[in-house]
């Protein structure tokens, strides 16, 4: 069992509400995965600043400080680090690719968990709501977001098994369930080159879905192909910089609940994560087919 | 006419436990309102009594479970496993239900007015559903005894592995599960389907309506079902 919920913002006026109403929402799936959890948010003007790259990282190693000022060094613009938990977010105004690349010197011990030029992705062990303040969540804007409460059962409780993964730029995974034949399709990911932070099966789909959009499929159909590909039990929300996703199994024994107005849309594994919405009482609230891929753009 | 006193119990300021300790005390005949139940788990679960009950709002998993006694409406949606193993009694749901509603239930009659999720009927030893929109995949898995009425379509599998228990549905059917298959309607099937819709409240004309049950091949071990 593991807590997923879920929100993107279609009215701008509400984005200053963003990390509140996550925060609501969060609250709801704790029960769902005392274990560990994690938080990706797009958009927040402190988190992401425009024009700014973000790299999230666990087990830094050196001070926030020494990290930035050899960061700085490295890409001749000026760097911020700052640790919030078990997570230490990097920024700087430069590609992605040049600040993940600065920063596997700058801290060279680090695990890169996150990185993109719209989300920060939030992980620790814990108490999940604990988590949520010391990440400072209710005070967080953007445009969409997704949290995961993790109760494991594959592999170990650590910040880095996680969700959400954030494995290519603003692209996020989170999933409850379990694949069966992750091992498989993990060799022939790395058999291509491809690089794990974890031991988690579901970094397995975050990898594999960034393979395919990396070829040029668009979510959707990244998702199909997932679905021909992995064997197992999964509701997964996947966002990117322009949308969000959800997919269930065929089998569908893992559950969702979408809920969906003129201003935002939220899918939760449970109801009662949603009935704090404001206008949840006049959105169109619906379970997503066995099967079925959904998703929504910005 | 007599207006009898309703008790109202507030779930947004009432733990769940207090509720369903409260309906498993109540005095025959009396009625009950719940309020903001904001999606909460195991509402009214095991009453026991024949009272009236309504949850105004959305339910989460379990809601009504055990159901002994009584009368149950919720105005909204339920999740997991609505009415699971109901003895008697009825529940209503004006809304929508998620997967495994009436799992188990030995009698009383379920009514959904939406639709179900998977695995509707799962297991069912005598309960009455009547659903007046769709059902889920793998509804009415291995069901033993009872009825199941669905107003629209019905998912893969229907009743597969099914052992006894009558299936009526109006609409297509995606797919018949192992040993489920198509049976004729008699007179006494459009009579006890008229009976379970009327009910239910509904006005469907059971001449519309197909029945499924079981062709009774799995009831006993043969060898060549061996590996």
């Amino acid at each position: 069992m593991c807590g997923i919920a879920a929100l993107q913002l279609k009215d701008p006026a509400l984005r200053s509400q963003l990390g509140t109403l996550m925060h609501g929402m969060l609250c709801e799936i704790v029960e769902r995965g005392p274990d560990s959890a994690g938080i990706s948010v797009y958009g927040d003007a402190r988190l992401n600043p425009e024009g700014v790259a973000t790299v999230s990282l666990l087990d830094a190693g050196r001070p926030d400080g020494d990290i930035a000022a050899a960061l700085t060094d490295l890409l001749g613009v000026p760097a911020t680090v700052t640790t919030l938990g078990d997570t230490t977010l990097a920024s700087a105004a430069a590609s992605t690719d040049e600040l993940s690349a600065a920063l596997r010197i700058a801290a060279p011990g680090a695990r890169q968990i996150g990185r993109g030029d719209s989300v920060a992705t939030l992980k620790g062990i814990g108490d999940p709501v604990g988590l949520a303040e010391q990440f400072g969540l209710e005070s967080v804007s953007g445009t969409q977001g997704v949290s995961h409460t993790r109760m494991a059962t594959e592999s170990a409780v650590t910040a880095s098994g996680s969700h959400p993964f954030t494995v290519a730029d603003d692209l996020c995974l989170v999933h409850n369930g379990s694949f069966s034949n992750h091992a498989s399709i993990r060799r022939t990911l790395k058999a291509q080159g491809v690089e794990f932070d974890s031991d988690n099966d579901s970094e397995v789909a975050a990898r594999y879905l960034a393979t395919r959009l990396q070829a040029g499929d668009t979510l959707p159909e990244a998702l199909e192909n997932l679905k021909a590909v992995f064997d197992g039990f999964y509701t997964l929300v996947v966002t990117t910089a322009d949308g969000l996703a959800v997919l269930r199994d065929p089998i569908a024994c893992k559950p969702a609940i979408i809920a969906e107005t003129d201003q935002w849309v939220a899918m939760a594994s449970e109801y009662r994560a949603l009935a704090g919405l404001p206008g949840i009482e006049d959105a169109r609230i619906f379970e997503p087919e066995p099967g079925e891929v959904y998703s929504w753009t910005f | 006419m007599d207006v009898l006193e309703e008790t109202v119990v507030d779930l947004a300021s009432t733990p769940v436990r207090e509720l369903n300790k409260a309906l498993h005390e109540a005095e025959p005949g009396s009625r009950w309102r719940v309020e903001n139940p904001r999606g909460a788990h195991n509402v009214a679960v095991g009453i026991h009594e024949d009272i009236r009950v309504t949850v105004e709002g959305h339910v989460g998993y379990f809601a009504a479970g055990m159901h002994q006694k009584g009368w149950l409406e919720i105005v909204g949606n339920a999740g997991t496993g609505l009415a699971e193993n109901i003895m008697s009694g009825t529940v209503h749901v004006t809304g929508s239900t998620s997967q495994s509603t009436g799992a188990t239930g030995h009698g009383g009659l379920i009514v959904v007015d939406g639709s179900t999720g998977a695995r509707c009927g799962i297991a069912m030893k005598g309960v009455d559903i009547v659903v007046g929109g769709d059902i889920g995949h793998m509804s009415a898995f291995m069901a033993q005894a009872g009825r199941l009425v669905v107003c629209g379509d019905a998912g893969e599998a229907l009743g597969d592995s099914i052992y006894e228990a009558r299936i009526y549905v109006k609409g297509t059917v995606a797919s018949l599960g192992a040993d489920c298959i198509e049976k004729p309607m008699r007179d006494e099937h459009l009579a006890e389907l008229g009976d379970l819709l009327a009910a239910a409240g509904r006005s469907d004309d059971p001449a519309d309506f197909r029945r499924y049950g079981s062709a009774r091949t799995l009831y006993h071990f043969h060898s060549h079902n061996t590996y």
